[in-house]
């Protein structure tokens, strides 16, 4: 009970403070959205040259710090990784490509429907549909494989990684771009984001807070505890929209969104899927690498990798729709999604971990 | 004599799919599972609390023993 209470808050709050974000200055319906977010930062250093999307956002630093410190506190904080990284890594890019061609990882879907943006009614059950197929592959035994104790400098890595993002935001050097104009010129002030993403990295941290696992659990286990929490972004953010007039309901003319329903929905089921298999969706991600997870941090380097990959090789959404390029990314990686999926099933089952318990 | 199931490093939700197969299969004999991080400990405790067994969780070096009842 007190567990539900809890992620119910921590989903309330996360979405209050995405409406107030975009009242203070973030681009609309994005309060947060860890993919667009991710690839901003991409472009802030120079791993993409799309002008109008380059900025380092802290809100995304402040995630994996406020992550960080109440793991470190609670004692939660354990340096681990070794789980098939490389193949992590990727899923990390599949998962960013998907997104950026819906334009929104899922917790900006939630957000866009929370803002009257009725694309994302289109996404989410593209969404649930790769979670789905991604329970499949979990049943039949999936697993990347065990993790193991690493050095403590792994598990910092990741945290520091962030403050060193935070320090290049703030003294902004040279080298580093600032978008002038379009959604990396929309920001709230740094006290906000940066307060936002260390609040909401607190509460995900210590509520395991996670979009992929809302809809998972309940397909695995009719588990509704982290559901509960995406409700509760979802309708606060609803409210909170209402009441300061950023409800705008219809399909057409969303801000920074697209109309092809297609790529809406299958853009988010390569999202879901990927989320699935790599075992957290990309909010998740980066409470893991607070949590000191080196195999969360690589597929958060994933996410950077494929977002200028996206960006610079024209493929990500935009305003006008998904170019044949973008299009053709979607069916590639729901291919390569597969064969991830399938070269790794039967890799798990209850006799192997019996085996694996008496051998150790 | 408790049958041992092994979940360390596994990652989210491994340990819950795992813990839920063996107590399926186990006739009435007690469980142990190991994990090695937090969430799993508190996913695999609501689990095995939600299909009815008793819970009673041993902190190991780095790892948590997870010793189920029914």
């Amino acid at each position: 009970m007190r567990d539900r209470m809890f992620i119910l808050i921590a989903g309330a709050v996360t979405g209050l403070l995405a409406v107030i974000m975009v009242l203070q200055g973030n681009p609309a319906n994005m309060g947060f959205c860890i993919a667009c977010f991710i690839r901003d930062i991409a472009g802030g250093v120079g791993l993409h040259r799309a002008g109008v999307v380059q900025y380092l956002r802290p809100e995304i630093m402040g995630l994996v710090i406020g992550a960080f410190v109440t793991a470190f506190y609670v004692r939660e904080f354990k340096a681990t990784g070794g789980s098939s990284p490389a193949l992590r890594f990727v899923l990390g890019m599949l998962m960013m490509a998907g997104a950026l061609i819906f334009l929104g990882c899922p917790l900006r879907m939630v957000l866009r429907l929370a803002g009257g943006d009725w694309n994302a009614l289109i996404a989410l059950p593209g969404y649930v549909l790769g979670v789905w197929l991604g329970t499949i592959f979990l049943s039949k035994g999936f697993t990347l494989g065990r993790s193991q104790e690493q050095s403590p400098v792994n598990g910092y890595a990741g945290p520091f990684i962030a403050l060193a993002l935070l320090v290049l935001l703030v003294t902004a050097p040279a080298f580093i771009f600032f978008s002038e104009e379009g959604p990396g010129a929309m920001q709230a002030p740094l006290a906000l984001t940066l307060g936002a993403g260390l609040i909401v990295g607190i509460l995900a941290q210590r509520t395991r807070l996670c979009t992929m696992g809302a809809i998972r659990d309940i397909i695995l286990f009719k588990d509704y505890q982290l559901f509960l929490g995406f409700a509760a972004i979802t309708a606060v953010a609803f409210i909170g929209n209402l009441a300061t007039g950023q409800f705008s309901p219809g399909f057409a003319e969303q801000p920074v969104a697209h109309i092809d329903t297609l790529w809406n929905f299958s853009g988010m089921t390569v999202v879901g899927l990927a989320a699935v298999l790599a075992g957290g969706c990309p909010m998740r991600q980066l409470i893991l690498t607070g949590e000191g997870q080196s195999d969360a941090l690589i597929t958060v380097f994933g996410m950077v990798a494929g977002a200028a990959f996206m960006h610079n090789f024209g493929m990500a959404g935009s305003p006008d729709g998904v170019s044949p390029a973008g299009q053709w990314i979607v069916f590639i990686s729901l291919a390569l999604l597969f064969i991830i999926g399938v070269g790794n099933i039967k890799m798990r089952s209850l006799s192997k971990a019996k085996k694996e318990a008496k051998a150790s | 004599m408790s049958e041992l199931v092994d979940c360390r490093g596994l990652s989210c939700p491994e340990p819950v799919m795992l813990a839920r197969e063996a107590m399926q299969n186990a006739e009435s004999g007690p469980l142990t599972v190991m994990v090695s991080n937090a969430v799993a400990r508190d996913n695999v405790s609501r689990t095995a609390k939600s299909m009815g067994w008793k819970v009673e969780v041993e902190e190991e070096g780095e790892n948590f023993k997870l010793n189920l009842t029914r």
